[in-house]
This record gives structure tokens, C-alpha cells and sequence, in this order.
């Protein structure tokens, strides 16, 4: 069930310029969030912009107890919502709504969790490292970024037991180029039990992980970030087509506010989300 | 406490508050975090006599202190809505206005039938100004015999109170109601959405792949407090204004330029959560202008010229 917190800013880190962590007093939505789940933010309490936008949690944060205190945000500046939350203060309020859609399912060992990141799609797997370290999933980040500076919390995912591949487009760390190569290269050649993939980013991006895993049959999700409205399933503005029968079969409009924002990557008619995401 | 129950026909709204249609999905979206009996409707998204695809995405853009969308009126069609969501919203306790689409008069006739052939139907929202469709709706929305023909048939085949949504995207809206009236229906609605325009100077494309859509917030308020006060001048049948609404006090501005009842729309998207103490604003407003009846407020703007004001020479 969602809830309404107005939610004390209680840091912001730049971690360059154009990326941030905003951590949020919000324990009521941090104690109940799964991983991938989302909230709808109010960046601005005025008319600009009017909407909320939503986020992905990155981080629940936690006092020594254990207990939820609060969630943070990983936050791309890219317009004027985005541009809010790159610079709000520490002691500001923010209006955050959720714990909202679809969560993504962690898988159980023997089975092995391959997570794909692009960039701000670093955003929901967080969450679901800690989920698949509880279950002690063995697990790999595939990260690509643009440049070494656009690569964050590599410590975080290690100290969770995951294997780092990664990747930037200008060289300055990992492999030079697309996430995508060592990925294709890791299913080519993995030899061990099953594989669940994960993967978030740009559209493109998450099309090319999903007919990896189409090509070598492994169960792929995907965490969708269409626009939206009101995350709520009140506008019919964040439509996802997905087929509901298997290949051939029909294609609807879902809401990936209610149905996702985490899709089967099968279901998903990528031909027509194009022109959506990033 | 004042009392704010309201009469739209023979139907009794426990306050005048309802969840704006194509705002507010089937209503069980929100009935999560919304008791969906504390308001005085739902307005359910609107239904065509089958399922209906809509527009491709993107489908929404915001605009200063608004939004345009163009949905293409995706949904369920009346038969699915009647099995699947009818039945809990009646158990929930909603009073739900069911918003119908037709692309001919048979098609509103037809979907006004089944809808009278169950219960828990509060009222029918005949939409005949969606902007974003080709073929439906607005065709008759925009036309004053077009108008006079779907509230007649419909009329002859429901009950049930009977509320045309008219379009402001005419000259002169009041002839609508007046039309409307004359034909039978138990209420009107304004506004449904202004056509409108936004493109992205970058690409040099529309940002709706619709290219135009219909837009809605508190940009429209003072047009729609416009348009209200003009059909309030014009018609005896109660007004539903929308337009725009946030808060309590724009409720009372559109209540005292002639609305019975209010339909919130854009704001839910923005607080899913402003439904009690909107209504609450409501009665806290009547009690401290010592009115016992949100009724006697419908129309009360005073629009007399004041005295001229003493002033020192």
C-alpha cells in the first residue's frame, strides 16, 4: 500500500556533475520497498514542474539496528526535475509516494543472477544485490558507463559478494565499449548452472541484453522506465506493449506503473518502445 | 458541520467532490490508499462497447502548471467493465459515474443499456469531447444538432442520470448546455480539455505522437470558472465544473461561478492523497462563512458593482 511521506532531505552527494545520491527520510516506504520498486517524487513544491517523477529506490538505509530509516536515490541531471534533486539541500522536504509497481523476483542458488547496468540504470540493483546476498545467489554486475567518472558504488556491490565486470565507452575503466560485449562473451562461454539475467538502462541497451537472453535461453527481466504521470495507474501515460502469449500471440498496452515497471523480456514488444525511456 | 451533500438528478452525492474520468483509472487503482466511499464520486476512465487500444506513447507532456495528454481513450469496453470492476466498486461503497464513448449514437445507446441493466451505476458522463480521437465523441460534442441527437437517444434508453461532458473547444459553450438540457440530461460537466500543441524545438517533432492532445491543470482554471459561469447563466440542470482544481478554495471558486459538484482530475496525479483534505477544506469553508449547506454556496459569486470607495481628497 503507498504512502504520502514528506520526506526530510538528509544528505545529497554529488558524485559528479551531473549525477547525485539523495538520501530521503522516508522509513515507512523504506521498511516495505522490494527490490526494483519505485517511488513518485515532488521536486519542486510549486509548478515546475507540476508532476511527479518517478525513481527507482537505490538504497534503503539502515541504523545499526537494522531498522529502515530512510531510501536514497541514484539521480541523473537531466531537466528540470532532475536538476532539482541534483540540487537540493540537506534539511529541504520532498513529497515522495510509494512504495510503487512491480518488484523483481531474486533467484535462489543454485541458479545464478547476472545483473546488466547502463549508466543511471545502476539505480534498482542495489536493492536487489542485498536481496540475492540474503539468499547467498551468486551474483556478477555487468556495468557500463561513459566514462570512469559516470561508474559509482563498485564497493557497495563487492562487499555484497558480486563479481564486477565493467565497462566504459571512452576506456578510462573496465573494457573499452558497450556492457553488452562482455555479456555476450560471459553466456557464450558460461558452463555452470542457470542464469537469471537482470538489466537496466537505456532502451537500446535493454533490448540488446534481452535477445542475448533470448539467444541463450536465459530467463531475462527488465526494469522499464517509460514517462509517467502518476505511477498509480490513474493517466494510462506509461503504456508498455507486451504480448501475453507467447511469441505471435497478441500484443496490449500495459501500464509499467501497475504491470512493471519490471517486464519478462519476452513480453516485451521492443519494436515499440523506441520511441520512450532514454 | 455543514452539510455537503448535493443533488445531480436523482442522484445524491455525499459531498460534490468526484474523481475526474481518464484521472482516476476504474477507481480499484486507487482504492489501496483512497476510501473510494469518502468521495462524492468516482468518475471511471472512459468506456467504448469494446476494448479500445489508444495511443501509441508518448502520451503525455507537461506543460506550464499543466499537462497535455493524448491517451486515445485505452480501456476495457463496457462489457469487461460491468464483470470486473463494477462489482468491487459497489462493494467498496463508490458512487461511480461511468464515462461512456461512442462513434455512433447506437454505440452510446447500446453501452447506455448494458450499464442500465446493472447495479451500481450512479450516472452516466456521456463524453462527447474527448479532443484525441478521430472518430468519437467530439463529432457531436462540437456540433449543437450533434448534441440534440446523442443526449435524446440516450435519453430514451437510461434512467439513470444522464450528464453530458462538453468540450470547451467551441465558441460558445452555454449554447452546448442549453442543448444538453433541452434534450434531457439530468446535469452537464465542464471542462473536458483544451486541443493543444507542444513541440520539441530540438527535433523539430510534437512531443505527443498523437501531435495534439488535450490539456488540462491550473493553467485552464480561469477559463473553466469562465465557461462554468456562462452555463450557469444559461441552464437550470446542476453544473459539474473541472478545471484545474488543487484545493478547496478553487472547489469554492468553481462552486460559487455556478457548479453543484467538482471533478478533480490532474491533481490526483500530482497528490493521490488530496481527496480528505480537499473535502475537509470544503466544509471548513462553510462553516466559517456560517453556511450550513454547500447548495446554498452554487452560484453565489456577487457580481454587483461596489460602492465607490470613500476616499480623501
Amino acid at each position: 500500500m503507498p504512502t504520502d511521506v514528506a520526506a526530510a532531505v538528509l544528505s545529497n552527494r554529488r558524485l559528479s556533475s551531473d549525477y547525485n545520491v539523495i538520501a530521503l527520510g522516508a522509513p515507512e516506504i523504506a521498511a516495505v520497498t522490494a527490490p526494483g520498486q519505485f517511488v513518485m517524487i515532488k521536486p519542486s513544491a510549486g509548478m515546475d514542474p507540476m508532476l511527479r517523477r518517478p525513481f527507482s529506490v537505490f538504497e534503503i538505509l539502515r541504523d545499526a539496528s537494522g531498522r529502515a530509516t530512510g531510501l536514497s536515490l541514484l539521480n541523473k541531471r537531466v531537466g528540470v526535475g532532475t536538476a532539482l534533486l541534483y540540487a537540493a539541500e540537506p534539511g529541504a522536504t520532498l513529497s515522495v509516494v510509494g512504495p510503487l509497481g512491480r518488484a523483481f523476483v531474486p533467484v535462489d542458488p543454485p541458479d545464478e543472477a547476472w545483473m546488466v547496468a547502463g549508466g543511471v540504470g545502476l539505480a534498482p540493483f542495489a536493492t536487489l544485490a542485498e536481496a540475492l546476498a540474503a539468499r547467498h545467489t551468486p551474483m556478477t554486475l555487468f556495468y557500463g558507463g561513459r566514462s570512469r567518472q559516470d561508474l559509482f558504488h563498485q564497493a557497495f556491490f563487492e562487499r555484497l559478494g558480486a563479481r564486477l565486470v565493467l565497462t566504459t565507452e571512452d576506456g578510462t575503466e573496465g573494457e573499452r565499449g558497450r556492457v553488452t560485449a562482455p555479456l555476450e562473451r560471459a553466456l557464450a562461454s558460461h558452463r555452470g548452472g542457470p542464469v537469471t539475467l537482470y538489466a537496466c538502462g537505456p532502451t537500446p541497451m535493454m533490448r540488446a541484453v534481452a535477445a542475448l537472453g533470448a539467444r541463450f535461453a536465459r530467463p531475462t527481466f527488465v526494469s522499464l522506465e517509460p514517462q509517467m504521470g502518476c505511477g498509480m495507474g490513474g493517466c494510462y501515460s506509461c503504456v508498455v506493449r507486451v504480448r501475453r502469449s507467447g511469441p505471435g500471440g497478441a500484443t496490449h498496452f500495459v501500464r509499467s506503473c501497475l504491470d512493471g515497471p519490471v517486464f519478462d523480456a519476452t513480453a516485451v514488444v521492443w519494436d515499440a518502445l523506441s520511441a520512450v525511456g532514454h | 458541520m455543514a452539510d455537503l451533500s448535493v443533488r445531480i438528478g436523482s442522484l445524491t452525492l455525499a459531498n460534490p467532490v468526484i474523481a475526474a474520468s481518464g484521472c482516476f483509472g476504474y477507481g480499484l487503482e486507487y482504492a489501496p490508499s483512497v476510501n473510494l466511499a469518502s468521495l462524492g464520486g468516482v468518475a471511471v476512465k472512459g468506456l467504448f462497447l469494446e476494448e479500445r487500444e489508444g495511443h501509441p506513447p508518448p502520451r503525455i507532456v507537461e506543460t506550464p502548471a499543466g499537462m497535455l495528454n493524448a491517451i486515445g481513450l485505452q480501456g476495457i469496453g463496457v462489457f469487461r467493465f460491468v464483470a470486473e470492476k463494477l462489482p468491487e466498486l459497489r462493494r467498496l461503497g463508490a458512487t461511480t459515474v461511468v464515462n461512456i464513448c461512442g462513434t455512433t449514437i447506437d454505440e452510446y445507446c447500446e453501452i447506455a443499456r448494458v450499464l442500465s441493466d446493472h447495479e451500481g451505476v450512479g450516472a452516466i458522463e456521456l463524453n462527447i469531447s474527448c479532443p484525441n480521437i478521430k472518430a468519437g465523441g467530439i463529432q457531436f460534442g462540437c456540433s449543437l444538432t450533434g448534441t440534440d441527437d446523442v443526449v435524446r437517444a440516450v435519453r430514451k434508453v437510461t434512467r439513470l442520470p444522464l450528464i453530458p461532458k462538453l468540450t470547451p473547444n467551441v465558441t460558445d459553450v452555454a449554447s452546448f448546455a442549453r442543448a444538453a438540457e433541452a434534450a434531457g440530461a439530468d446535469a452537464v460537466s465542464l471542462v473536458n480539455t483544451f486541443l493543444a500543441m507542444a513541440i520539441d524545438v530540438e527535433t523539430r517533432r510534437p512531443k505527443l505522437s498523437n501531435v495534439m492532445g488535450g490539456l488540462s491543470g491550473p493553467a485552464i482554471r480561469p477559463i473553466a470558472v469562465r465557461m462554468v459561469y456562462e452555463c450557469f447563466q444559461a441552464v437550470k440542470i446542476p453544473i459539474i465544473g473541472m478545471g484545474g482544481i488543487q484545493n478547496a478554495a478553487d472547489a469554492v471558486e468553481f462552486i460559487l461561478a455556478g457548479a453543484t459538484a467538482v471533478q478533480v482530475g490532474t491533481a490526483n496525479f500530482v497528490d493521490p492523497f488530496l481527496w480528505q483534505p480537499l473535502i475537509g477544506g470544503l466544509g471548513d469553508y462553510l462553516d466559517r462563512h456560517h453556511l450550513a449547506r454547500v447548495a446554498d454556496l452554487v452560484g453565489r459569486v456577487d457580481v454587483s458593482k461596489p460602492e465607490p470607495a470613500w476616499t480623501a481628497s
